[in-house]
């Protein structure tokens, strides 16, 4: 890692919010400096489309430079990035997978959400079939209805609604599914605890986790706190959605997500335009971000400058320059605060239950990147994208006959995926989904590997031939 | 079983393989994605022989056990060469990406020469199939049994670990020699690089004989990494001086 943060100074530029100054704080490199000026620069230019608030899973951006030259840093930095995603990516499915090995709580079957009424426990394969496309039916309903509320509330101006919204859910992941978590991985391994321990850790974690979600932090801790609530909810979806419900709802999603982005009228690109007349900022908080998350400022000169300024005296590191800095960050949190807001809601939105919040955070647009500055670029990834690549890894290996084939193969074919999505990013320069490609091809593999490729392999492996 | 011969068998196959992702492989991301595309091709290549196996299968009667083995041994064969061909698709989606570059980049240079590539690529193919050949036995080996209780062999996660470890230095050199047998048109070199793999995988087909497998498999890696270090700009006078350099700590006053 210190490699790429030596390399980061020139790279890394993050679509820039106010709202975590202390994040850049703590990443602060003096070439920050001249990358927030270049993604100032850069964002004015080349990112017309840069924010989306569509589904945060999905909506993946680079803006780079048409100069020639700056192509093959803009590949060589495609390619940092590309790493930048791989690891968080990675940790979120190692850690769902390691869960689903060895806590069995997460594969029992203790019901179903109320969103899949429809039991899979049935006697004949077409009833299965049936009842699995109703379920699907239902949740992709579901998700539709709140991606739009969402954007109707946005573009109302609620953003108190949507501000409660997001907050409400990230209490319930950061302190009720944590708490769940850590006593079933204390009952899988028999550890005696006293509700008094559980209770100081588990409000440490939460209140840590909120403040570093909501408000400041250091970056790392931030992409810690985003990777784990990932877990926690794709943990919730594997253990509560049925089978074949689970795979149609990743096939079904992944193309919602197609059509949400791309299309003129999806409600995700909606939302985009929508942040973008208003110059306002997009979801910094259910994003992970590669670098530090900053609200993007669409055309703004002054507070751009302002964050300019205010960043230039922090990177210089001057105590006064500090408080001027954090007060002006202060100050325009007041007016980014709802905006953040917003774009938390639509990310999270209602998580009274598993779908809703399911929903909500596929509501929140994902940004890849924006990356204005060819040196300064970080990337952006929505938390949905986190939750379903880790869903469908976390399934195939919860329910794989070929096992840890199947697992690695998913693995690999969504690394592909999301590799190959960031080079469509690279050449298209807007928003893009980034599921389709990663959920296709580990479906695809997950399929045939358990299928096709398990048999043969065991057949090798009883006569120990090689190939 | 349990830790001990997990740990172990994973350290055998895989530590070196580790070594050289973590020493010459892991800082450089441009390498690590060529890596796991290498994987990726890998298994794709697996996946299209394991279906022509599975439809073969299910085209014949599985109370034939010869029939089944018969058409293991085609499978085994047939994916081999499949291999090969992905190896060869992979070299040419390699070259083209490294005009990418070349074409992108400020003074004509690519960041990555195809030699790299090739290496890169060679251990991406090794560390898929050994990790598809091996993690399953690793699971298990972390359970509960005996081995070769109803008397097969006691040596199998042993000689798994140590096939596994040999392969994917195998695949290592194999990338080396097919790339540069690829760059200049040196088709012998390529047709070498196919039949050294149908060999070894040939010589598998001996096993639990291990000393009809793993011996051949090593002297083949022993070949080849004479050859790929050799076609690598290496030389005996290369490693002398290397070594002499270790040694002494001072420059070697050889001529060149």
């Amino acid at each position: 890692m210190t490699e790429l943060s030596a390399h980061l100074p020139q790279f890394q530029h993050g679509q820039l919010t106010e709202n975590f100054p202390d994040n850049h704080l703590s990443n602060t490199n003096d070439s920050f400096e001249r990358r927030r000026h270049d993604n100032s620069e850069r964002r004015r230019n080349d990112n017309p489309d840069s924010e989306t608030n569509g589904q945060p899973q999905n909506i993946q951006q680079v803006v780079e430079q048409d100069e020639e030259e700056d192509e093959e840093l803009t590949l060589k930095y495609g390619a940092k990035h590309v790493i930048m995603l791989f690891v968080p990516v990675t940790l979120c499915m190692v850690v769902v997978v390691a869960t689903i090995k060895s806590v069995s709580f997460y594969t029992r079957k203790d019901g179903q959400l109320i969103y899949t009424p429809f039991t899979e426990e049935t006697e004949t394969v077409g009833q299965r079939a049936l009842n699995s496309i109703l379920n699907a039916a239902i949740m992709i309903s579901v998700i539709i209805v709140m991606t739009i509320l969402l954007v109707v509330l946005y573009k109302y101006r609620c953003y108190k609604v949507i501000h409660g919204w997001l907050i409400i859910s990230s209490l319930l992941l950061l302190f009720f599914f944590s708490f769940i978590y850590l006593g079933e991985v204390f009952k899988t391994y028999n550890v005696a605890m006293d509700y008094i321990t559980v209770a100081l850790m588990i409000w440490n974690f939460g209140v840590v986790g909120m403040i570093c979600i909501h408000w400041k932090g250091p970056l790392r801790l931030q992409q810690a706190y985003l990777i784990m609530i990932s877990a926690l909810m794709a943990l919730v979806f594997i253990k509560y959605l049925p089978e074949w419900t689970a795979w149609l709802i990743l096939a079904v999603i992944s193309v919602y997500d197609l059509v949400a982005v791309l299309c003129p009228k999806g409600p995700l690109r909606m939302l985009v335009e929508t942040a973008q007349e208003r110059n306002e900022t997009l979801f910094p908080a259910l994003i992970y971000s590669s670098t530090m998350i900053w609200l993007v400022n669409m055309a703004e000169e002054d507070p751009e400058a302002q964050q300019k300024a205010a960043k230039n005296a922090t990177y210089d590191k001057q105590a006064p320059a500090n408080q001027t800095r954090n007060e002006d960050a202060e100050a325009d949190d007041g007016g980014f605060s709802q905006e953040w807001q917003q774009q938390r809601d639509n990310r999270i939105g209602p998580i009274e239950s598993t779908p809703e919040s399911r929903a909500a955070v596929q509501a929140l647009p994902s940004n890849s990147q924006t990356s204005e500055d060819p040196e300064e670029r970080g990337v952006k990834l929505g938390l949905g994208d986190f939750i379903f690549y880790s869903v469908l890894v976390g399934k195939a290996s919860a329910t794989a006959s070929g096992d840890w084939n199947t697992t690695l193969a998913c693995f690999v074919a969504i690394l592909i995926g999301l590799c190959l999505t960031l080079l469509l990013l690279a050449i298209f320069k807007k928003a893009l989904p980034a599921l389709p490609i990663s959920i296709t091809f580990g479906l695809v593999f997950y399929f045939a590997t358990d299928n096709l490729v398990q048999p043969f392999m065991d057949q090798l492996a009883f006569h120990q031939f090689y190939i | 079983m349990t830790l001990a011969v997990f740990f172990g068998c994973t350290f055998i196959a895989f530590g070196p393989a580790l070594g050289l992702f973590l020493f010459t492989i892991a800082r450089d991301p441009l390498r690590i994605i060529i890596l796991i595309a290498g994987a990726f091709f890998w298994l794709v290549s697996l996946l299209l022989s394991s279906l022509i196996w599975f439809i073969a299968v299910k085209a014949s009667d599985p109370q034939d056990e010869p029939l089944q083995k018969g058409l293991l041994i085609f499978g085994v064969m047939f994916s081999v060469l499949l291999q090969e061909a992905f190896r060869f698709l992979y070299y040419k989606l390699l070259r083209k990406a490294i005009e990418g570059l070349v074409a992108l980049s400020e003074d004509g240079c690519s960041p990555i020469s195809i030699q790299q590539m090739a290496y890169v690529a060679g251990v991406g193919f090794g560390l898929m199939s050994g990790a598809f050949s091996m993690i399953n036995l690793l699971a298990d080996s972390l359970g509960p049994g005996t081995v070769g209780i109803h008397g097969d062999s006691q040596l199998y996660f042993l000689t798994s670990a140590f096939m596994t470890m040999v392969l994917i230095f195998l695949h290592t050199f194999w990338g080396i020699i097919f790339f540069h047998g690829c760059e200049h048109r040196c088709w012998w070199e390529i047709a070498a690089v196919v039949i050294m793999h149908l060999t070894v995988s040939g010589s598998t087909f001996c096993n639990p004989l291990y000393v009809g497998s793993l011996v051949p498999s090593y002297l083949v890696m022993a070949t080849a990494a004479a050859w790929a270090y050799m076609l690598s700009g290496g030389s005996a006078r290369n490693l002398r001086r290397f070594l002499l350099c270790l040694q002494s700590g001072a420059s070697p006053q050889l001529g060149s």
